[in-house]
């Protein structure tokens, strides 16, 4: 009776919390939850979106493992991260350490840097694009070629290709990560340096010994979020290879174009959806890794 | 516990230009500003030629002059003269515009309630709101699809939206603003006689404007610059975002790179002059949301 008829202030304010967490819940559950559960079972499954869905257990995955094209896209995501992380790391930290020591100009030049993180990556991929082609129509070759050098097939070469298509990404995700390594950098107290400082310690062995290892949490954080990045490349791949999209040969095709051609070109749903789940399993092995390196600060 | 009061401060710390530089008058000074502001200029010269080459002619646009000797507004009156590109515009603006306001809305409704309300379950359903940051979209487009053709949103405007409604990021991000703001002011709110949801339109989120602009400022442009899930869920010209659209435009223009130029130009015009309008504040916005984990 009493439950109905005159709530406590807690009861009463536990229906108002499920009351504004009602519509949520029933988002999480059809637009995140349940789709997550119906990407396994669908790899599980052959299914071309006509007839019905059909159970074929680990066929998919079987597929996937003996299928050169989807090993040929792998090494393809991993070469995006291990070239994209590593330079855009060592090059937004090289930036920021310089750019917090300059006054002159500061927010300006700070401006250039991040510029481009607001682009879109459509957009961006079709100017690169257009700098790549060859003599006269693009910008890079047309230099190299007024500076007496031989021109450079950017896109159009298997080997070059790859690079080629990663620049604008890492290009576009600097001033992002500058700006964290700023905040990071700023947060060092500076009597940490004041100390060094007076014990005549110098800026090399500073760098070595103070700033980057109090560094840590934001190296892991721009290491992590630029890993994701790079494993789910797909608008600058996409939009610079129309013609033959992910080529030449394959040569720039990312998990994430193969996802996509596989689900809505070939209409090959179950195979899509294990695609999709081996790109879960490296991304959780990412995020899980973080959790690890940052396990005794928690 | 506050984590508000902190991020600002972190996120102030990085707006202000550094102290006094310890060595004045150092030559390795001069040399490295030098480098940062050439390294700055390289950074934004493709958008200075991506501009540039928008207001040539073709015959000019392969010369490496950086302003045309004869300026034209012809690339942009033939490019917003398409009846489709103001259309892609449109859409672009409406969606992320709605999934803004919908992230607002939500995204600090529930990190509120996580927050401050105490209740069996809650624990449950943070971490279970949480977990879903762990799942990439690129897995859940082929369910969003199928459920698309299931109920019909395909090739429709909700279609493009449904999936952004409400963000995990922008909960958490909100939760954790939340818990700056003194729970005195919502038990004064209480005694006034306001209900909890008074108290957190009118107390609570006045209270957390910023972490609210920042949040804007993300969903918006994650919106305005989404490529995968518009580009399968549309198939009609007149439902394309402005990526989607630019995407096909530059194809059809195939070697008419003065027109590629000025339709990726439009796309990315909107973005960069709501920078250089918000620069202090969009700067902050990324320092909160890249510091909240």
């Amino acid at each position: 009776m009493g439950l109905f008829h005159n709530p406590t202030v807690e009861q009463r304010r536990t229906r108002w919390a499920w009351t504004f967490l009602a519509l949520p819940i029933v988002f999480y559950v059809v637009v995140r939850f349940w789709p997550t559960a119906d990407a396994f079972v669908l790899s599980f499954e052959k299914w071309n979106l006509l007839k019905p869905r059909e159970f074929v257990g680990w066929k998919n995955y079987v597929e996937l493992w003996n299928d050169p094209v989807f090993w040929k896209v792998f090494r393809n995501t991993f070469a995006y991260l291990l070239i994209g992380t590593p330079i855009s790391l060592v090059l937004s930290f090289f930036v920021a350490w310089h750019l917090d020591k300059v006054r002159f100009m500061h927010g300006t030049i700070r401006a250039l840097y991040f510029l481009p993180f607001m682009t879109s990556a459509v957009a961006m991929a079709w100017v690169w694009r257009w700098f790549y082609q060859p003599v006269p129509i693009g910008l890079f070759n047309n230099l190299l070629s007024s500076f007496g050098f031989s021109q450079i097939k950017f896109l159009a070469s298997t080997t070059n290709a790859l690079p080629s298509v990663l620049a604008p990404a890492i290009w576009a995700g600097l001033g992002f990560q500058i700006i964290i390594f700023m905040a990071g950098l700023r947060a060092i107290p500076g009597s940490y340096y004041e100390a060094a400082r007076i014990d005549g310690v110098s800026g090399l062995t500073v760098l070595w010994e103070i700033t980057l290892p109090l560094l840590k949490p934001t190296i892991v954080f721009i290491v992590v979020f630029s890993s994701i990045g790079f494993l789910r490349i797909f608008d600058q791949v996409f939009n610079m290879t129309t013609n033959d999209p992910g080529g030449p040969l394959n040569a720039t095709k990312p998990l994430v174009l193969l996802i996509y051609q596989t689900a809505f070109a070939s209409y090959d749903m179950g195979y899509a959806a294990a695609q999709t789940v081996v790109l879960f399993l490296i991304l959780l092995a990412v995020s899980l890794l973080q959790l690890y390196i940052m396990r005794d600060r928690v | 516990m506050t984590a508000g009061p902190v991020l600002k401060g972190a996120a102030d710390r990085v707006l202000a230009a550094p102290a006094a530089p310890r060595r004045k008058g150092h030559p390795g000074a001069y040399l490295r500003w030098l480098l940062l502001f050439a390294g700055g200029l390289i950074m934004v010269a493709p958008l200075v030629w991506m501009l540039s080459a928008s207001f040539k002619f073709s015959y000019e646009l392969y010369d490496l002059n950086l302003i045309p000797v004869e300026p034209t507004l012809r690339n942009y009156e033939k490019v917003l003269g398409d009846p489709r590109f103001l259309r892609w515009f449109g859409n672009s603006f409406l969606i992320a515009t709605i999934v803004t306001m919908s992230n607002l809305f939500f995204d600090s409704l529930v990190g509120y309630t996580l927050c401050k309300f105490r209740f069996p379950g809650r624990t449950l359903i943070f971490i279970a709101i949480l977990s879903t940051l762990m799942i990439p979209t690129e897995m859940l487009v082929i369910p969003w699809y199928v459920m698309s053709q299931k109920f019909g949103w395909l090739d429709s405007y909700w279609g493009i939206m449904f999936p952004g409604m409400m963000t995990a990021f922008g909960t958490f991000l909100m939760k954790q603003f939340f818990e700056s703001v003194p729970d005195d002011f919502l038990e004064a709110a209480r005694i006034d006689g306001l209900n909890e949801f008074q108290i957190w339109w009118s107390v609570a989120m006045p209270l957390v404007r910023p972490a609210l602009a920042a949040l804007a400022i993300f969903v918006f442009l994650g919106n305005w610059t989404a490529f995968l899930w518009p580009l399968i869920v549309t198939n009609s010209v007149e439902m394309y975002t402005i990526p989607v659209g630019l995407k096909t435009f530059a194809v059809e223009q195939n070697v008419d790179w003065e027109m590629v130029m000025t339709g990726a130009a439009i796309a990315t015009l909107p973005t960069l002059v709501i920078f250089l309008i918000f620069q202090r504040f969009i700067i902050r916005g990324v320092v909160m949301a890249g510091l909240k984990g």
